[in-house]
């Protein structure tokens, strides 16, 4: 692709973005403000990384906000009612939602159906399978907990890096080291340039299928036992639209929605987009929490036509070429 | 084609009488029907009533799903549309509120329209926009309250009744024909269907495509806003953050029960509307058994992959390798 690659541009966007926040509000520039964006936005991180890589491989994932809110509740009562050790917990759900990621996967392959409507009864699935759990608030008291909540860095300036900033951060690291250096990356990008041709090219579409959204739905768990740290409880309704707000920080992040293209690093700038848009309205104030919507809205506009310019241009050339020889 | 129709609808047909037997023995007073201050009542009618929204959704999203397409948008444009129509309703007359309602419907599927068929965009991604904007800019006109009306003319919308059938419901049933008439009286939904089947071959065709697609996203905006304004009229009221919440994945749901195929080229009008009615005939059904409500997703779900599963191209190929089978037997 000629000209700026578009993750160039998200980086830019956030840091001018950045800039005129920080000249309106001079606080948004210390680390006490940016160590609270990585923390409320973790789990967000988190998924929008597994988010990446289906979408990257031609997909979409629209479970994944429901899979939180199974694991939130599912760890909830796990540890406060069953009384099982947290750790025990974590480990159960895990294995289950990446059994979960796993059939849907089987299901999109096998009966060669689109990932859109599989993924959307897999999301009616896990939501009303998290409802029969259970319907109320469920609080977690475990120590663990508390231990994990309290623990941080402090950053020069007053931030808290919190652990679980470090462990999107440590998460994102690992997407971009899986999607950048191993044959399973090298895959997701050939399954996401078209089935047929990375079939022929040696690459088991079936297996990296659910892989991937294994893969995917096994983030989206950890997103989950991130999200119950954050709030400290399991609540059937949490993290609903999650899957939008993932799904629109890949695309600002530069990742084609006809796959084949991306990076987990211009998701976390589409996270972190997303998050200072936020934090500039709750600063400012006076403007409603709805103008994140459409400010979201808009910027998922803005980056999606030009995404469909530079595929336009890239293409010129080539439908010239075609055109000439036929 | 026209063979195929019946038998197509049969299943439907079929799956609807087996969820009314289910609720008949649920609740033996399912099918009783009273006559009060010239309106039916009943929880047949209350089916009805409730599916209306759906029912409408389901006949704009028909067509958009067609041409293979898919309209993310159409829980946030009843949104829209419902908090239009209740800020306006009690300071002016009831055609200018519909007008002003179906207006920005009319506007907001002609922006959903424009980018997949103008800009090219993959519609997933072009009504994402409009789904995730659309509900701010419904909380924008409502400044993020419960805007409440009492205009009569509004409410009869929602409550009224012509002839004892509650208006809602003549409301859907005059949408349908109305697109019915439309559709399948021109040549219309031929070339909506060619342009699922295969738009680049219908395009050198001379079909224009481009317009079609235009159009069926325009049309789901309108019926978007129809929903929009009778469940506004329905509680009296316009919430901006859960009016339409969920409906555009029960509307493609009931699309995909109705037998239209996701991969675009063929759909029938009545089956959708039919799987609005089988939805809503078990979210009733579920209620009335007493069962927690939390149950509606895991049904929808079974459903939606039961649904699936038989649309399979790859299943669907097992079904016809036997079909051929059976015929050449004789």
């Amino acid at each position: 692709m000629k000209g700026l690659p578009p993750v160039l541009i998200t980086a830019i966007v956030l840091v001018v973005g950045f800039a005129l926040c920080a000249v309106q509000f001079p606080n948004i520039a210390s680390t006490r403000v940016v160590g609270n964006l990585l923390t409320d936005n973790a789990f967000l991180g988190i998924v929008a990384t597994g988010m990446t890589f289906v979408i990257i491989s031609g997909g979409i994932d629209l479970s994944v906000g429901s899979v939180i809110g199974f694991t939130t509740v599912f760890v909830a009562l796990a540890i406060e009612r069953w009384g099982v050790p947290p750790l025990v917990a974590f480990v159960a759900i895990l294995v289950l939602s990446a059994a979960f990621g796993a059939a849907i996967g089987a299901v999109i392959h096998v009966f060669d159906l689109p990932p859109f409507i599989v993924t959307l009864a897999g999301m009616f699935l896990a939501r009303g399978a998290s409802f029969l759990l259970s319907t109320d608030s469920v609080p977690i008291n475990a120590p663990v907990y508390s231990t994990v909540s309290d623990f941080a860095f402090r950053m020069p300036g007053g931030g808290r890096l919190s652990a679980i900033a470090i462990i999107m951060l440590v998460i994102l690291i690992g997407g971009i080291l899986l999607l950048r250096l191993t044959r399973f990356g090298a895959n997701v990008y050939a399954l996401g340039g078209g089935r047929a041709t990375a079939s022929l090219m040696g690459v088991e579409v079936g297996k990296m299928t659910i892989k991937i959204y294994m893969l995917s739905s096994l983030l989206a768990g950890t997103a989950g036992i991130v999200f119950s740290f954050y709030t400290s409880a399991g609540y059937s309704l949490s993290a609903v639209g999650v899957e939008l707000d993932s799904i629109a920080a890949v695309v600002i992040g530069g990742t084609l929605l006809t796959g084949g293209q991306g990076s987990v690093i211009g998701t976390f700038l589409g996270v972190l987009i997303q998050g200072m848009i936020q934090t500039y309205i709750n600063f400012d104030g006076t403007l409603s929490s709805w103008w994140t919507k459409i400010a979201t809205g808009t910027l998922l506009f803005a980056f999606i036509a030009l995404q469909q310019g530079l595929v336009a241009l890239a293409r010129r050339p080539a439908a010239k070429r075609a055109g000439a020889t036929s | 084609m026209t063979m195929l129709l019946p038998r197509r609808g049969l299943a439907q047909i079929l799956a609807l009488i087996v969820i009314l037997a289910v609720d008949r023995v649920v609740s033996p007073q399912f099918f009783d029907l009273r006559l009060q201050d010239g309106r039916l009542f009943g929880s047949l009618i209350d089916v009805l009533n409730r599916g209306t929204p759906v029912a409408l959704l389901s006949l704009g999203m028909v067509l958009v799903i067609a041409t293979r397409g898919i309209d993310l948008s159409v829980g946030a444009v009843m949104a829209i549309c419902g908090a239009i129509a209740a800020s306006l309703a009690d300071s002016h007359s009831l055609p200018v509120v519909l007008a002003a309602a179906l207006g920005a419907g009319l506007l907001c599927g002609l922006w959903n329209g424009f980018l997949v068929a103008v800009l090219g965009m993959q519609p997933i991604v072009a009504t994402l926009i409009l789904m995730v904007a659309g509900r701010g800019i419904a909380q924008l006109i409502t400044e993020g309250r419960i805007v409440t009306f009492t205009s009569p003319d509004l409410v009869w919308l929602g409550n009224g009744a012509i002839l004892g059938v509650p208006v809602p419901i003549a409301i859907a049933l005059g949408m349908l024909i109305l697109t019915g008439a439309v559709v399948r009286g021109s040549a219309l939904g031929l070339l909506i269907e060619a342009t699922g089947g295969n738009a680049r071959a219908s395009e050198l065709a001379g079909v224009g495509t481009r317009a079609m697609i235009l159009a069926v996203y325009v049309w789901c905006g309108v019926c978007a806003a129809l929903a929009g304004v009778i469940a506004a009229a329905d509680i009296m009221g316009a919430d901006a953050n859960n009016a339409g919440l969920w409906l555009e994945l029960d509307a493609i749901l009931a699309v995909v029960i109705g037998g239209t195929s996701l991969f675009g080229g063929r759909f029938s009008l009545v089956l959708a509307v039919l799987g609005a009615l089988i939805i809503q005939t078990m979210n009733t059904g579920i209620l009335l058994s007493g069962y927690p409500p939390e149950f509606n997703l895991l049904v929808k779900a079974v459903v939606v992959l039961a649904v699936l599963l038989l649309q399979s191209p790859k299943l669907s190929g097992f079904a016809g390798i036997m079909a051929r089978l059976r015929r050449t037997k004789p």
